[in-house]
């Protein structure tokens, strides 16, 4: 009973077309693969493509299947199917144009920072100019290049990196696997073991609860004043991502954004890089209040849902420091398991929260720590390490 | 129950999904009805109370199928999602076989293991036959249910068959009509929405808001529906920790008809909010100017 719509010429313009258009989306940085493009073939001839709005949201179901995607697709079908031989035009104004660069070849800053002799760090005109973009009120859109970070310091990263022993059972989920001290009896197991003896149960087998790390979750601070720790914290949790599944990561200066997927990337210079390339406003003004209010409204729920613990890594120097901080804070706070703060500006000896936004939040977390070298990023690991404080464990235990 | 065929283009599925009550965008009923059309599981993502669910029911009763639920959650697994041996029934069997002084082990261990001492869960029972024709499986807040468990759904939503070690592989003659909800607590996996058509499903226009509360609670007056609907548009504009959706306008709608309501006024609109708004902190944040400004645009008549 399929109605087609379409005379045999006509179908392999279409086709022509589809395969173009597939090709467009990739190259804007979907993902779209062959089976979709098949999907598509078999889908239009069972609508009425004369009717727009229903091939639209046709292609639409096959193509895009993130929310994140629909603004792309929209504004590519828009454009392609207007006048398809201006699609090559259309490349540019996407965007999302990731995919269609060049990829930089893995590793080729270290080796080019190997080679070359290393370069002075911090002469006084640089403090000079990173002090004047920390006050600024303004939003700075500017990419920052990461090449600036010397072969040392990541080779010194890196070395902390691998010494890392993160924990990897913490939680008790209420998935079961086979356990010889497990509380459930395995009846299937038992059953089909005592069947090779012929009826006779000989061996008791038994089920546990499966124990698996809590997600962590970790706000970074790229405001101009975290500047000269923002490649470190990174490559810090590029490495974690690597030990461990569940990390979502997020930047946030004047706005947020999630570089989790940026950040998955095996190699650590590329997935750096694009994480620079996602962010529009490294090292610009901080609003912290604003960030909060958005990671909590939109990702909140979707990542902390599963008992997180949650990094906050940032030196608390909000311009903006009113009641809605301490709010934002408080709601945080109370959305996820543990919520560290980590503060560069702790390693002055004598540091008091003085700064309205520091004593706002201040009350609102778990831990306060220093974090500026490694020595203080070992502790961290550390305290990540320790088993959960015994009430915390109990709750779970019992809640069981 | 006999079921009724298939709709051979949008408009008709558009209509089928009408003459039930819900009415959906047409974006939402062209998906339906190529998930429908192609066979493919359906993907729907979108926030909480915008019609999710409430789709897979009203398609197995205007198809006349079965509707089968399986609602995910945390720690899901195969002995609740798919089957699970009923280990009384086998012991007895056992001690019986025992008894009469059975000893062929093979033999026992196939007869352990037969159909009759399988319990079927919701995966297995959208598998099987069924005289009205394939079932509509509905496979809700996926987003729950932990990532091994989606990998577990691979094979279900791309061969419709599922291996069982000690019996074989069941196959679905016909492929069931599936339909997956989530609310985006997390993110599921690319494999697995791969092999779904993807939509999503947004609040609806004024127009058409006001088109389902008329439908859903029938005693409403025309001035206080329009009222309601407006309030309600309003509301998602403001920056809510969680914004209501259509359930919640239509409990609203029901609850302020029960009240015989005549028109939204400050003292009916504080008494009933808790059925449009789920958070303390939305509650408080509605107090003062900013209902008196939602309420005076929702009443004022234009």
């Amino acid at each position: 009973m399929a109605i087609n719509h379409l005379a045999p010429e006509q179908t392999e313009q279409f086709a022509d077309n589809i395969v173009g258009f597939a090709r467009a989306l990739r190259a804007a940085g979907m993902p779209v693969g062959p089976g979709a493009v098949i999907d598509a073939m078999n889908a239009l001839p069972v609508i009425d493509i004369g009717n727009r709005p229903d091939v639209f949201t046709t292609l639409e179901a096959i193509f895009v299947k993130r929310h994140e995607h629909a603004l792309i697709f929209s504004q590519a079908f828009n454009l392609f199917f207007r006048a398809s031989e201006e699609w090559k035009h259309m490349l540019d104004s996407v965007p999302l144009p990731e995919q269609a660069k060049k990829k930089p070849q893995a590793g080729s800053r270290r080796v080019q920072e190997a080679m070359s002799q290393p370069r002075m760090t911090e002469t006084p005109q640089h403090q000079e100019r990173d002090l004047r973009l920390s006050v600024s009120d303004k939003e700075i859109l500017q990419k920052k290049d990461f090449a600036q970070m010397s072969a040392a310091e990541i080779t010194e990263a890196l070395r902390a990196i691998e010494k890392m022993r993160l924990p990897q059972a913490e939680l008790l989920t209420r998935r079961q696997q086979p356990d010889p001290r497990g509380l459930r009896l395995d009846m299937r197991r038992t059953l089909r073991a005592s069947l090779r003896t012929g009826g006779d149960i000989i061996d008791i087998h038994r089920l546990g609860r499966i124990e698996k790390p809590a997600p962590i979750v970790a706000l970074l601070d790229i405001s101009g004043s975290m500047s000269e720790y923002t490649r470190l914290f990174l490559h810090f949790l590029h490495g974690i991502g690597d030990a461990r599944k569940r990390v979502s990561v997020f930047l946030f200066g004047t706005r947020l954004t999630n570089v989790t997927r940026a950040l998955r990337q095996r190699d650590p210079d590329e997935a750096l890089a694009s994480c620079s390339a996602a962010v529009e406003d490294w090292a610009g003004g901080t609003r912290i209040s604003a960030s909060l209010h958005n990671f909590n409204k939109l990702w909140a729920r979707r990542v902390l849902s599963q008992g997180a613990i949650v990094l906050l890594i940032s030196d608390g120097l909000e311009r903006e420091a009113d009641s809605r901080l301490a709010f934002e804070m408080d709601r945080l706070h109370r959305s996820c398991r543990r919520l560290i703060w980590l503060n560069p500006l702790l390693r002055f000896g004598g540091f008091e929260a003085k700064a309205q936004g520091i004593k706002m939040m201040l009350p609102h977390v778990d831990e306060f720590r220093p974090v500026h070298n490694l020595s203080s990023i070992h502790e961290l690991i550390s305290t990540l390490s320790r088993p959960l404080p015994p009430h915390h464990r109990s709750l779970i235990r019992s809640a069981a | 129950m006999t079921s009724a065929t298939l709709p051979a283009s949008v408009d008709a599925m558009l209509e089928l999904l009408t003459s039930r009550g819900y009415l959906a965008e047409r974006s939402l009923a062209t998906v339906t009805y190529l998930s429908l059309r192609m066979g493919r599981p359906l993907f729907l993502e979108g926030e909480a109370g915008v019609g999710k669910t409430e789709i897979a029911k009203v398609l197995s009763v205007a198809l006349g199928r079965k509707l089968i639920r399986l609602q995910c959650y945390e720690g899901l697994d195969v002995s609740s999602a798919v089957y699970e041996w009923n280990s009384a029934a086998q012991m007895i069997a056992i001690r019986m076989a025992e008894a009469a002084g059975d000893t062929d082990r093979e033999q026992l261990s196939s007869d352990i293991f037969a159909d009759r001492y399988m319990i079927k869960r919701p995966l297995l029972q959208a598998l099987e036959p069924d005289v009205a024709g394939p079932p509509v499986l509905l496979i809700d807040e996926l987003d729950r249910a932990d990532e091994a468990f989606e990998a577990y759904l691979l094979e279900i939503l791309s061969d419709f068959q599922v291996t069982i070690p000690e019996f074989g592989t069941v196959k679905a003659p016909h492929p069931p009509i599936v339909i997956i909800t989530s609310n985006r607590t997390r993110e599921i996996h690319d494999a697995l929405k791969r092999r779904c058509l993807y939509h999503w499903v947004d609040y609806p226009a004024a127009d058409r808001e006001l088109a389902i509360v008329k439908t859903r609670v029938p005693g409403i007056s025309a001035k206080l529906s329009q009222q309601v609907v407006r309030f309600v548009q309003a509301l998602r504009d403001q920056d809510f920790y969680k914004s209501p959706g259509v359930a919640e306008t239509i409990d609203w709608a029901t609850a302020l008809s029960e009240l015989d309501a005549r028109s939204l006024t400050p003292q009916v609109v504080g008494d009933t909010l808790g059925a449009l708004l789920k958070y303390q902190d939305d509650i408080t944040r509605m107090q003062g100017d900013t209902l008196q400004k939602v309420l005076k645009e929702a009443t004022s008549e234009d």
